[in-house]
């Protein structure tokens, strides 16, 4: 199914019960996302792009409508098949980065592939690639608590790549960085785009959607707006100044 | 995951707390080291009893004589001689349950060596006795059948009368003893017993034909066996039948009616050996089980601080789940924690139940016996106890909504 779009959404409708209340998450929401797009998703809390992340990440199901994960039909598999479209086909990125504590940063690398069945020697082999593609293979023994926010974030975008996936879904992965270390996790981001794979990203920063090829606008779990923009680049900082600055950040 | 994998992760995750962990596994390890003690002092008290009773003899009965009564005294058991010579062939010939019997005549006599003297029991009966007694020989020979059938002049002593009269670790055989005057050569010297139960020194003895034994020491009737008679078994089921069929054929021979009281007694030593051995094992039994719930205790210790852990980490089980992680490879990882905890208890238990109880048996001067069966099942079962209290917070970590869990303050 090479020719399938990666993402196809058709109609797809989420409605919670809490309580005796209803929640419509989402009302219908149809969109085709293709191999290699980097696509920002944004809109206000409650909007439900953070929904729509969730059944993305194949992490909910959608209440109804189709979800069509490169050709194939997902929105309706038991739980088990779903963890492993999770390990084998997307790479999660969080706001809070989610590392394991007191676990190195290979180690945590590692993680996804120990749930894919990956043999020791690969496994190390293919997490070393991983953090120096995010520029950290010297921080490899490092523990997340020996790292800055931008690093431990690198590290958690390694993670996400690991497993070699289709998509990666960050959610807020900014959020919880400042605007110099949110715009080198962009520019990683870019960097990654350009090599084909595709990122799809939440924010409700409008600076930061700015990165994106495409921005999608979620109202009241409706698409509001979806279009495609000239992506601003991302600058890299000066290699001298980020030297200095993770110097001072143990 | 591989299990050698999800192990690696149990275990870190239980140093990664190396305090709360070893308090977590102390229930465990005080009910497993409990067990484990108890079960081996009680071993070390039961081989002790058997080792008492073996001295005493195997599956053995004694037949006593039955009483007389002068003027409202009653005489006590042997006073009045009731049991004959032709009853002993009767029990030897008739009953297919007693193995052997033999006469066991007894009287305090003055023994004497050539320049030392002693005073001792000395006992009139044939060969059989001392192999319903076994007792085996240290030094020289049994003397024989036709020993008895003669009256020679012959006795085996015991190791206690050897060192009065002729000094420690001397041999004395081919010796002459003196018994109430009457020169005895000694044709052997009995293996050390020691005492029984009650004190009473097993080898503080001289044994003589009885044939030998009413000629020159203690006269009798003729017909009538001055003494009671000892009584092996073919086995140790057999005692209680033996038993029965002693008596039934001695009231028979006795022409007694039916309705009127023995006028004999059997005693079943191996009887007293059951009740006692019966006595240690209830004792045992209930203090393996109070150590058993002593278990139970720990393995709920470790169902609680599995399930705070589970709760503290849910978290780490979302992003587990995020990336790929299965409800199975969740609720396999959490059991084999509480797994872990519960057999590493286990094994510390073993090892301080060991020290415990070869502690306590060297100060009561037992011996300890190890059953390996018993450290195989107590750490079984304390692993048993860790899937069994580990299962239910597994479960619960292997069903949470990763969305949840990922959102999880």
């Amino acid at each position: 199914m090479a020719d399938a779009p990666l993402v196809q959404l058709e109609n797809v409708v989420k409605t919670y019960r809490m309580g005796d209340v209803e929640v419509h998450a989402l009302r219908g929401v149809s969109m085709t996302i293709e191999h290699g797009e980097f696509t920002a998703i944004m809109g206000a809390s409650g909007s439900g792009k953070s929904t729509l992340m969730n059944i993305l990440g194949c992490l909910d199901r959608p209440s109804s409508g189709h979800y069509l994960l490169e050709g194939q039909e997902v929105s309706q598999l038991p739980v088990e098949r779903l963890a492993e479209v999770r390990n084998r086909t997307i790479g999660f990125v969080f706001q809070s980065f989610n590392l394991l504590s007191r676990t190195s940063a290979l180690e945590n690398v590692e993680l996804p592939l120990l749930y894919g069945g990956v043999g020791t020697s690969e496994r190390h082999q293919r997490a070393s690639e991983s953090l120096e593609r995010v520029g950290l293979a010297d921080r490899a023994d490092h523990h997340p608590n020996q790292m800055s926010g931008g690093q431990q974030q690198r590290v958690a975008i390694a993670r996400a790549l690991v497993t070699r996936p289709r998509v990666i879904l960050a959610d807020e992965p900014t959020g919880n960085l400042d605007s110099r270390t949110s715009v080198e996790v962009m520019a990683l981001f870019q960097e990654l785009g350009r090599a084909g794979i595709t990122v799809v990203l939440v924010t409700h920063e409008q600076d930061i959607s700015q990165y994106a090829a495409r921005v999608v606008v979620m109202r009241d779990g409706k698409v509001l707006s979806d279009l495609r923009q000239a992506p601003r680049r991302a600058e890299p900082p000066a290699p001298e100044a980020r030297t200095a600055v993770e110097e001072v950040v143990p | 995951m591989s299990w050698l994998q999800t192990l690696r992760v149990a275990l870190r995750a239980l140093t990664r707390n190396k305090m709360r962990s070893f308090l977590t596994t102390l229930g465990m390890v005080i009910g497993v080291s409990a067990v484990i003690a108890m079960v081996a002092i009680g071993d070390g008290a039961k081989a002790r009893v058997e080792a008492a009773f073996a001295a005493m003899g195997s599956n053995m009965l004694i037949v006593l004589p039955g009483t007389s009564t002068a003027g409202g005294a009653m005489g006590g058991f042997g006073s009045n001689p009731t049991l004959t010579w032709d009853d002993l062939k009767a029990i030897q010939t008739e009953i297919p349950t007693v193995r052997a019997a033999a006469p066991q005549l007894r009287s305090n006599a003055q023994v004497m060596s050539e320049d030392q003297n002693w005073t001792t029991q000395v006992f009139g009966t044939t060969p059989e006795y001392f192999q319903i007694r076994t007792w085996p020989i240290a030094h020289g020979a049994l003397f024989s059948q036709s020993d008895v059938d003669g009256g020679t002049k012959v006795a085996v002593i015991g190791q206690t009368v050897a060192d009065k009269l002729y000094g420690a670790n001397s041999n004395p055989v081919g010796q002459v003893i003196r018994v109430k005057n009457v020169p005895f050569v000694i044709a052997g010297v009995l293996a050390k017993k020691g005492q029984s139960q009650w004190g009473q020194d097993y080898d503080d003895i001289v044994i003589a034909p009885v044939s030998t034994f009413q000629q020159k020491i203690q006269g009798g009737l003729k017909n009538v066996i001055a003494g009671s008679i000892a009584v092996s078994a073919t086995g140790p089921d057999a005692t209680a039948r033996a038993e029965n069929q002693i008596r039934g054929l001695l009231r028979d021979r006795h022409r007694l009616q039916q309705g009127a009281d023995d006028d004999f007694s059997i005693r079943n030593l191996s009887e007293i050996a059951n009740a006692q051995q019966e006595g240690t094992r209830t004792l045992t039994t209930l203090l393996a089980a109070i150590a058993a719930v002593s278990l139970l205790v720990g393995g709920i210790g470790i169902m609680n601080i599995m399930l705070v852990s589970v709760t503290e980490r849910t978290r780490e089980i979302g992003l587990r789940m995020a990336v790929g992680a299965k409800p199975a490879d969740i609720r396999l990882q959490f059991l084999v924690e509480a797994l872990a905890l519960a057999v590493m208890g286990g094994l510390i238990g073993v090892g301080l139940g060991l020290a415990g109880a070869w502690r306590l048996a060297t100060s009561f001067g037992w011996e300890v016996l190890y059953r390996p069966d018993i450290i195989l099942i107590a750490v079984g079962f304390s692993g048993l106890v860790g899937v069994v209290f580990g299962l239910y917070p597994a479960h619960k970590a292997s069903r949470l909504d990763p969305i949840q869990a990922l959102r999880f303050e």
